[in-house]
């Protein structure tokens, strides 16, 4: 049985709203998905929208299985569409931020 | 050619040495005299002492120096929006000595502004926003002549909002622009109008208690070539469901938030404004030092999370962006053409009406119901708002977005008890959550229950028709 990886989950820019009101989330996830595939950032949010969202506003979060148009999701402070998307393959400690846009001013 | 001598060789590379010397010291003369020349102009006009003592303490760091300072003095900025961004970012602008400064806006000064946008002020209620700043900033940059223009910086006033019909053709008699905006609408346009006019973008917004900024199209190039900078599109390819996006009416704002992102943007902007010309790469967020094609970064401000401050790498262009790449869909002459609907774009978020007629109610006829006929008031506005100001005996369950979750919340509240023999009225900001409450609990009774109502217009109607003393917050 492969341990699991801690992972440091942010949410920002009032999307912190749909996670209990909480910014950080230190959090362990299976090594490996439901097809034994090691697990990666898709996994991880389908893991959140399972098990850490309360809100059942899910759609604020995803929408048709993926995040939302107007969130960025950054991997160790990168653009994730630099590191490979919803492709890439979580690492033990790992820093997964979700950022709303915001558009006031 | 043949092999040649070695002392032929270091014969050449003797020439080849002093022709270069030659050649480092004519361009030399030539910067001099330009120095000179620039340096003249300088102390010819009218203010060249005030101008070294006013701008002194920037003068001398070396990041700036005369020749900083020059570049300053001969760029033009345009502020689009002169709100909590643009605000501080214009004073500053103005204040190290931009040679002329856009200020674009439609909007008039109102009270509920004030606590964010510092160059207005209580006296100027009602006045268009540009003419406001203007007033501000040539009182901080004038002297002695209070009648006439401050000759240190030249204002354009724009009393209007941006628009694709008037975007390109302003864009285009400035260097760069500063998107002080508050919604995606314009962020959008900005962006395209700042590609389609070849102009670096210094974007920011902010909202509660959080900031974020972006320079984008830094360098700026043509559509389809990769050394340019990405633009807003390239980033946010799709605008967010209109329903996610808060306004700072809606959602709140400390103005030293906002005002922080505002100072920001002037950093960035001058920054970028007085560095040389041929510092072609992207330094002003302090990335961009390989040959690969330039990529943004984020700031982000978070005022009560510790560290503050952190900065996201983004991408670089994205080869099929409707608007930089190779292959766009958006063009000059679309937008010239009026046929681009950037509202239509991001989409408008309806204003809530489920509810049939007779289930909803105005607040004067609310407030001359009998005390015995009122039931229970509850009111669905989050904690905050209701601990500002409330009606008596009103209970507050605060709507949580969701019909399930506010039930439990309510049946906690034990409002939901008395099923069928008092009516409910529901009451919250605007009258939009109200209805969502009032449909819940409806759902809930199988679509039967009559005994439950909505206040149409929630307390911003409750002011206008029932209670000039209730707050406007």
């Amino acid at each position: 049985m492969e341990r699991n990886i801690p992972l440091t989950v942010e949410f920002t820019g009032g999307l912190e709203m749909l996670f209990s009101n909480q910014r950080v989330h230190k959090i362990s996830i299976p090594a490996r998905d439901d097809r034994k595939e090691p697990s990666n950032v898709g996994f991880l949010i389908k893991h959140l929208c399972d098990n850490l969202m309360k809100d059942p506003r899910k759609e604020m979060f995803v929408i048709d299985d993926s995040i939302r148009p107007g969130v960025l999701v950054l991997i160790n402070d990168a653009d994730w569409e630099l590191e490979g998307e919803d492709r890439y393959e979580l690492q033990p400690n790992d820093n997964i931020v979700f950022v709303s846009t915001l558009h006031g001013g | 050619m043949p092999a040649a001598e070695p002392d032929e060789t270091l014969e050449a590379q003797k020439a080849r040495l002093e022709e270069q010397i030659r050649a480092k010291e004519r361009q030399l003369q030539t910067l001099k005299a330009n120095l000179l020349n620039l340096d003249q102009g300088i102390r010819n006009g009218s203010h060249a002492a005030d101008e070294y003592k006013r701008y002194g303490r920037q003068l001398i760091m070396p990041t700036m120096g005369l020749q900083g300072q020059l570049r300053l003095k001969q760029a033009k900025v345009l502020v689009v929006g002169v709100g909590g961004l643009g605000c501080p970012a214009a004073t500053y602008l103005a204040g190290a000595g931009v040679g002329t400064l856009g200020l674009m806006d439609g909007d008039v000064v109102e009270l509920s502004n004030l606590h964010r946008q510092i160059a207005h002020s209580t006296d100027r209620v009602g006045m268009s926003k540009a003419d406001s700043a203007y007033k501000s900033l040539r009182a901080l940059l004038s002297y002695q002549c209070l009648s006439r223009l401050n000759p240190l910086v030249e204002y354009n006033l724009h009393k209007f909002h941006v628009s694709p019909e008037n975007a390109l053709a302003i864009f285009n008699s400035y260097d760069l622009i500063l998107d002080c905006t508050d919604h995606p609408t314009s962020r959008y346009l900005i962006s395209d109008a700042c590609v389609l006019t070849g102009k670096t973008l210094v974007s920011a917004s902010a909202l509660k208690t959080e900031g974020q900024l972006i320079v984008l199209n830094d360098p700026p190039r043509p559509p389809g070539d990769l050394s340019g900078g990405p633009c807003y599109r390239c980033i946010f390819p799709k605008p967010p469901p209109a329903e996610s996006v808060l306004s700072c009416g809606e959602g709140g704002i400390l103005g030293p938030v906002v005002g922080t992102m505002g100072v920001l943007q002037a950093l960035e902007a001058i920054k970028l404004l007085s560095r040389p010309r041929a510092e072609a790469t992207p330094e002003s967020m302090g990335n961009g030092t390989s040959d690969e094609p330039p990529k943004a970064s984020m700031l982000m401000f978070s005022a009560y999370n510790n560290p503050q401050f952190r900065t996201a790498r983004l991408r670089s262009r994205r080869s099929n962006c409707a608007v930089c790449s190779s292959t766009p869909s958006i063009t000059k002459a679309s937008l010239d053409s009026g046929s681009l609907d950037y509202v239509a774009f991001c989409g408008v978020a309806i204003p809530v009406n489920i509810l049939p007629h007779s289930l909803r109610l105005s607040p004067t006829e609310f407030a001359i119901l009998p005390n015995a006929a009122r039931g229970t008031l509850i009111d669905v506005r989050d904690e905050t708002q209701f601990a500002i100001c409330a009606v008596p005996e009103s209970v507050n369950v605060p709507w949580t977005g969701n019909a399930a979750s506010w039930l439990a919340h309510a049946e906690e509240a034990g409002v939901l008890d008395d099923e069928d023999s008092a009516c409910k009225y529901i009451v919250c900001r605007f009258g939009n959550d109200s209805q969502l409450a009032a449909k819940a609990i409806i759902d809930r009774s199988g679509g039967t229950t009559e005994k439950v109502k909505d206040i149409k217009g929630g307390f911003q109607s409750w002011r206008e028709e029932v209670d000039p003393q209730w707050p406007d917050y």
